[in-house]
């Protein structure tokens, strides 16, 4: 997608993540601009989750910096919820909250984190599931909904924040095919919005097509990166033509 | 009233004619005394459930305290309550720690303890059956999926605000048949208040017995009015459970 980059609103610079002798991510640096989409690839157990978990300080990093939209992550005294009011995350397992329907997924954590009045968070969330193509699952279960409908409701209960940049992690693995579709197309109106998104995936036709730019981790580093156009056709590294011959 | 006193009169006939004699049935003066019972452990009963639910809320939250000094306390405190037969943690309340503690006059300026027997029973039966609810529910807050308190953490929860909406109201739904299955022997265990006269169902029917020397039937009388007493409670709680039933979830 092109359009016009604003800002960073990531930079990450040089950080390291270890699991006691472990070491899962290792000199990473990359930025991501307002308004782009930036898309993680490489092969499993890479490092990609907890990169993206490190973004919203769900995974402590070893050393460098990340800065987001200002704030330092890696900074004992870390305003979280400053933090987390501006980055949204979506897992590969959806994590709704079960015992709550779907309106009231998207409405949690604005009347309890933000502590907005009920009937603005109301409207807003029954905005956001009609965009997600879910009004008439407002009172729904999450146990009541299919996997793809689960995600869009995870979707629209981090947009409910109104987050600067959403993380997605393989929010489509776990789906089929048929969902699988549902579901990206919601993730590709929100980036033609001028959304700004960093995703881990393993579809790489939509990584084509929605990214702005592609990163290619191996090992807990990025082995190379470039925009979609020059990546999948001229990729330099061997490492990342074996890996796309493998997946393509 | 025309038929409870028909009923009365076949108890008295029954009485006079058999020899099975329900005194409380026809005589006002040992009904009043088996009601005011009844009364006692119902509310002690209730007084108990609660508490001692507020007990396991509050320790299962202080069992994923970062400090290891209060989770040891909660730890330690579980295993007293737990491994100690509960008649002796009535005894040592009563008869230990009442005897530590300060006298206080009363309206009528006679000297009392601070807590009465009825108080130390409250006190004894909440921190034993507390303490079984420690475990129940962190077994619940244990078998929460990580991811999803992980969701809660991501959308900027506290740990405190995760627990209140996320984090115990799934638990809670989990341990639910283990809760009622505690609640259901504290209810029972509430007899034991007798050891230390506190006039609850056992003490009333104890004194009928003894004065009118009807032993067999008030035994009898007892054991049925604890069945009902136990029906009703988890009547409630199968009520409670289809209530806090989330459709499409099993747990
Ligand atoms: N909490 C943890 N403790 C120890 N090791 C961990 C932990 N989380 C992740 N790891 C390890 O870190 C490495 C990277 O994991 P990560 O989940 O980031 O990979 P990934 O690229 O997302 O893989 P996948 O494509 O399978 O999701 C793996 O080797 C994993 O075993
Ligand atoms: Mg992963």
């Amino acid at each position: 997608m092109s359009h016009e980059l604003g800002a960073p609103i990531v930079v990450i610079d040089a950080i390291e993540k270890r699991f006691g002798a472990l070491v899962v991510l290792r000199d990473i640096s990359l930025t991501v601009r307002r308004g782009e989409c930036v898309c993680v690839i490489g092969p499993s157990g890479s490092g990609k989750s907890t990169l993206l978990r490190a973004i919203n300080a769900l995974v402590p990093v070893s050393k460098g910096s990340i800065r987001v939209d200002g704030i330092e992550v890696n900074d004992p005294d870390l305003d979280k919820l400053a933090l987390r009011r501006k980055v949204g995350i979506v897992f590969q397992q959806y994590n709704l909250f079960p015992h709550k329907t779907a309106l009231e997924n998207v409405m949690m954590a604005p009347l309890h984190v933000l502590k907005q009045p009920k009937d603005e968070v109301e409207a807003r969330a029954r905005r956001l599931l009609a965009k997600v193509r879910l009004s008439d699952k407002e009172g729904a279960y999450p146990g009541e909904l299919s996997g793809g409908q689960q995600q869009r409701v995870a979707i629209a209960r981090s947009l409910a924040m109104n987050p600067t940049l959403m993380l997605f992690d393989e929010v489509t693995a776990a789906l089929d095919p048929e969902t699988k579709k549902e579901v990206l197309v919601t993730i590709r109106e929100l980036a033609a919005e001028g959304m700004t998104c960093m995703l881990v995936t393993h579809e790489m036709g939509f990584a084509a097509e929605v990214a702005d730019h592609i990163y290619f981790t191996d090992g807990g580093t990025i082995v190379e990166h470039g925009p979609p156009a020059e990546f999948f056709k001229n990729a330099r590294h061997e490492r990342t033509r074996a890996f796309l011959d493998q997946v393509l | 009233m025309g038929s409870m006193q028909a009923i009365a009169d076949w108890f008295k006939w029954l009485a006079g004619a058999h020899g099975i004699n329900v005194s409380i049935a026809y005589d006002a003066f040992d009904r009043a005394r088996f009601l005011t019972g009844l009364s006692t452990t119902v509310w002690l009963s209730v007084a108990c459930i609660v508490l001692s639910i507020l007990v396991g809320l509050v320790g299962a939250w202080l069992q994923g305290a970062r400090s290891p000094l209060v989770r040891a306390a909660v730890a330690g405190f579980v295993q007293f309550f737990r491994n100690t037969p509960p008649l002796v943690q009535l005894a040592f309340f009563y008869f230990a720690v009442s005897a530590a503690l300060p006298m206080v006059t009363d309206q009528f300026g006679a000297r009392v303890p601070l807590v009465n027997n009825v108080g130390w029973a409250v006190i004894s039966f909440s921190l034993f059956a507390g303490a079984f609810n420690i475990e129940i529910f962190r077994s619940g807050i244990e078998a929460v999926p990580q991811a999803t308190t992980e969701a809660a953490e991501a959308l900027g929860y506290t740990r405190l605000q995760s627990y209140i909406y996320v984090v115990f109201p799934l638990a809670f739904r989990i341990c639910l048949p283990a809760l009622g299955n505690n609640l259901v022997n504290l209810v029972k265990t509430t007899t034991l208040a007798y050891a230390i006269g506190v006039p609850e169902l056992l003490y009333a029917a104890a004194q009928v017995w003894s004065e009118t020397f009807n032993v067999r039937e008030m035994m009898v009388v007892l054991l049925l009015t604890y069945v009902a007493i136990v029906a009703v409670l988890v009547w409630f709680m199968q009520r409670w459970e289809r209530r806090l039933r989330i459709p499409g979830y099993n747990a």
